[in-house]
């Protein structure tokens, strides 16, 4: 290679003008590549848009892993030794677990959480010790050849074989869209599958670690069901500890915003390590942390602060998978296999076998004490859900060779189980899904909604207060008294109790806002607001400008269906569908206008002066404020660019509708708070004008709920106040 | 023993009509009594007993159906003044759990019943229809546990939900038409998604053995 030399040899006596250094950025390199490589398919992937639907994205990524690994052996290149033990356990997992218990939907989780108890751990067990017991079995006989391998590995071996990765159909199944409850008795299995694998997976290296099998007695049996318990129960406080910890912490770092979701990411690792360092178990420290901190944390951080620690997250994880199942596919091809037909064979005949028995024994019984018992369709599902992943690969990569000597024989194992599942299972299961017909759930996100399954917690808690009796309802009851009283008096930054009804309907109201500006403001109308006027007169219906209005958000198509729990998607977050270049563009314009006129702030540190924080609960769209200025900027972008943001999206609207009315008085609300908006416009609102040229083809009148966002205070100009936001 | 038997007779006939079991319907009277004071019949007085009832925000409400002649399916409207414990199965019977082996039609029945019962709770003057102002009011007693919410809000959103579920229900309107209210059939179409039969039950009256916490 002329010219280039590598700075590995001797020294040269020239100066060379080109060198090139491959092993010095070798590891990081390839890693970024890998890394790289798997976003560009997920991008294909995601393209053709039928496909997530089709398969897992687990398929794409193993695909892709199996693609490096084949130009790295075709090249005979040495990939770097980036997973070992202790990068795996200490920051390849940690993400990946994190990000399942942040976006775990906690409310029916916790409603159904005892069969997902009963079903995940002793799914987990009686999986794990069936197939172990039954390949031991195998390995007696002689013809296969398998003699050497003892019992303790065979343990080991079903333990970690019978990990289950369904969060990789949770995909197919959002597509689906089967029944909550289903949906929640695989979710919570994906979430404790982990944690119970890896216990089990560690105590049985301890007990193959120690001596031989023959002097295990039973009390060191019993002595590991207890540590089981303790490692259990110990993770679990660990991460609830932790997590009270960090959102006490961030109830203080008003103006600091810039590190709270360091405080959030650096507090869920620390109860990994904590919990790790005492041999409890660290995965459910960290999931329990997750639960625990989202609460509080969601509400004392700033907007962008959750959406940076949301995306964080999920990139985090993100990474973590791609790279593990690169690993998969780089060891897929290679020359380290053993095969053996039998042991590969029985092990998958018997994964399948051991789940359903698990399965429909587990669900017999505890159909028994569920009131709305599973059908057998659904147990079928549950069945066929069995879909292995990153985790089994993992823990059989990990194998010590020291113990086992014939690591590869389950290496290979694990990886046809994971490729014959992840494949078979994984594609054909959403038309299995389809055509079992399983009930469907018909989420719609709506006020009425909201209203009656509110209502109907009430009623249901007062009945059973009637009753006398106790159920889980009133537990969940008492705990949210204990919640109100105590937890949140302390965590919590101002002491504001939310409304799940209120922050639903502020949020039904921002992307109606949204909408406004996506369809040309004035084709939508929000909520009207009977003028006060009227109200003397007692109006029991709704008046024809109501009705208008509400054609009007027929017509915009408002109510998208939009699945509340079930927005759950691992590989990526609700695609935000009104954001558009431009307006990103104006937000950014008017962020930097108005950081410039605010006095005294270069930085975006704190908030501004008069700005009071506005929070909208798991709002995807971003920052309210922008989302104001957003729909006043794209408003008027045809007429001027230049409009310092306001902060309100009242603002636009009441001086819209006080143009309006000059212009037309016939089809006008005119709105309670219209004097309000006389004084918002006398705050120097100078673009009012040509509001009404921009408006003045419509004959639609555009509305804004009212005093939910109480119109700015006398010194805000830039802010919303506070006092009724928070309702 | 002529007593035990006319007791036991009257058991009988109460689990037919009310569906209930035998041990159930022990375990309510029981309750029955309990709140009653000994009393054969309860007045809205005695749900004073109940202590976690007052803090719940719908308790007018909730306290209100047990009297509502509607429910009772003593007449179209009215309160009745005291109810005995037949009527207080009768409440009761509304929340036990869809059985879903029954027919296809029964099932739908329940339902019906279920959803008559809120709609009734709802319907606070008995015209059949749900106005702007009573939802307005449910959803001020709704939200009145919370004291940083103004009734404005409330309000607000009881017209917005209005909105919404005449947009449902009705569709497009024209610009003449007026939303009178919600009807039972408005009812039934917005609550066609939502799944009552997980929500609307408790859970004891399905089992035979419960502990009773006073």
């Amino acid at each position: 290679m002329i010219g280039w030399r590598s700075s590995s040899s001797e020294p040269d006596e020239r100066i060379s003008v080109f060198e090139l250094d491959y092993d010095y950025v070798q590891i990081p390199y390839e890693v970024t590549l890998w890394i790289l490589l798997a976003s560009l398919a997920k991008i294909g992937f995601h393209l053709y848009h039928r496909l997530p639907g089709l398969m897992p994205e687990s398929c794409l990524l193993i695909l892709v892993g199996a693609v490096v690994g084949g130009i790295i052996f075709g090249t005979d290149h040495k990939s770097p030794p980036v997973m070992d033990s202790s990068i795996y356990f200490l920051y390849l997992l940690p993400p990946i677990v994190l990000e399942g218990g942040y976006f775990m939907p906690t409310r029916p989780f916790f409603e159904n959480i005892g069969s997902i108890l009963w079903w995940a751990v002793l799914g987990a067990l009686i999986n794990a010790l069936g197939i172990g017991l039954s390949l031991y079995l195998i390995c007696q006989v002689q013809a296969f050849g398998l003699s050497d391998v003892n019992l303790l590995q065979n343990l080991l071996f079903g333990s970690l074989i019978s990990a289950v990765d369904p969060v990789a159909v949770l995909a197919v199944f959002e597509e689906a869209r089967v029944n909550e409850q289903l949906y929640m008795m695989i979710f919570g299995e994906a979430l404790l599958n982990d944690g119970i694998t890896v216990v089990l997976y560690n105590m049985l290296i301890a007990f193959t670690k120690m001596h031989k099998f023959e002097d295990i007695e039973p009390v060191d049996i019993l002595a590991g069901c207890a540590r089981f318990i303790i490692v259990g129960v110990g993770g679990v406080m660990f991460g609830i500890a932790f997590g009270f910890i960090s959102a006490f912490i961030t109830r203080f770092t008003q103006n600091i915003s810039a590190i709270e979701p360091l405080i959030v990411f650096m507090f869920s690792y620390l109860s990994y390590l904590a919990a790790e360092t005492l041999y409890l178990s660290g995965i459910l420290a960290i999931t329990a942390c997750a639960v625990t901190m989202k609460k509080y944390v969601e509400e004392n951080v700033s907007q962008t602060s959750y959406t940076t620690i949301k995306y964080f997250m999920k990139m985090l994880s993100s990474v973590s998978e791609t790279l593990i199942f690169i690993f998969m596919g780089v060891s897929t091809v290679g020359k380290n296999h053993e095969w053996n037909w039998a042991f590969i064979c029985f092990t998958l005949a018997f994964c399948q076998i051991w789940r359903a028995i698990s399965v429909f024994a587990l669900f017999y019984v505890s159909n028994q004490f569920r009131t709305f018992p599973f059908s057998i369709k659904d147990q079928c599902i549950i069945f066929y859900s069995g879909v292995r992943g990153a985790g089994s690969f993992s823990l059989a990569f990990l194998l010590p060779l020291s113990l086992f000597p014939r690591k590869k024989m389950f290496v290979t194992a694990t990886l046809v189980v994971i490729y014959f599942t992840v494949f078979i299972q994984g594609i054909t299961i959403g038309p299995l899904v389809r055509y079992l017909d399983v009930k469907k759930t018909n989420k719609k996100e709506s006020i009425n909604e909201e209203l009656h399954i509110r209502l109907m917690d009430h009623l249901k808690a007062g009945i059973e207060d009637v009753c006398g009796h106790w159920s889980h309802y009133q537990v969940r009851d008492k705990f949210k008294k204990f919640d109100h009283r105590y937890l949140r008096k302390i965590l919590i930054r101002e002491n504001l109790p939310k409304s799940s009804i209120v922050s639903l309907y502020k949020k039904l109201e921002m992307k109606q806002a949204i909408e406004m500006v996506e369809t040309g403001i004035l084709s939508s109308t929000a909520f009207s607001i009977p003028h006060q006027a009227q109200r003397i007169q007692e109006i029991k219906r709704l008046c024809p400008e109501d009705v208008e209005s509400i054609r009007d958000i027929l017509t915009c198509n408002m109510y998208q269906v939009r699945q509340r729990t079930l927005s759950y998607n691992k590989y990526n977050l609700k695609p935000q569908k009104s954001e558009k270049q431009a307006k990103e563009i104006l937000i950014r314009r008017q962020n930097t206008l108005r950081e410039s006129m605010r006095k005294g702030h270069s930085l975006p540190w704190g908030k501004p002066a008069g700005t009071k924080n506005i929070r909208y609960l798991s709002f995807p769209y971003g920052n309210p404020q922008s989302a104001g200025r957003d729909t006043r900027a794209a408003g008027f972008s045809d007429d001027d660019g230049s409009n310092p943001g306001s902060s309100s999206v009242m603002f636009s609207a009441r001086s819209r509708i006080r143009s309006l009315q000059k212009q037309q008085a016939q089809e006008i609300i005119p709105m309670k708070s219209l004097h309000r908006g006389g004084k918002a416009l006398s705050f120097g609102y100078q673009r009012s004008t040509s509001q009404e040229e921009y408006m003045g083809g419509s004959r639609r009148v555009a509305l804004r709920p009212k005093p939910l966002f109480h119109a700015v205070d006398e010194e805000g100009f830039f802010g919303v106040s506070q006092e009724s936001v928070f309702l | 023993m002529g007593a035990a038997h006319s007791a036991s007779e009257e058991v009988r006939e109460l689990e037919g009509k009310t569906g209930f079991s035998s041990d159930q319907i022990e375990q309510l009277h029981r309750r029955f009594k309990q709140l009653s004071g000994d009393q054969p019949t309860i007045r809205k007085e005695n749900f004073n007993n109940v202590p976690d009832l007052e803090l719940n925000p719908i308790r007018s409400k909730i306290v209100r159906a047990f009297f509502d002649n509607r429910n009772l399916r003593k007449g179209p409207s009215g309160l009745a003044d005291e109810i005995n414990f037949e009527d207080f199965l009768t409440i009761m019977s509304y929340f036990r759990p869809i059985d879903t082996t029954m027919g296809e039609e029964q099932v739908e029945l329940s339902r019906k019943e279920k959803l008559r019962f809120l709609f009734h709770m709802y319907d606070s003057d008995s015209d059949g229809r749900i106005t702007l102002e009573e939802y307005r009011n449910v959803v001020e007693e709704l939200l009145s546990g919370n004291p940083h919410i103004e009734k404005e809000s409330a309000r607000s959103i009881a017209d917005g939900a209005m909105m919404e579920a005449a947009s449902v229900c009705v569709g497009q309107m024209e610009p003449d038409q007026v939303y009178e209210g919600i009807t039972f059939e408005d009812f039934l179409k917005i609550w066609q998604g939502i799944d009552i039969e997980t929500k609307m039950h408790v859970r004891f009256l399905n089992m035979e053995t419960m502990a009773l916490c006073h």
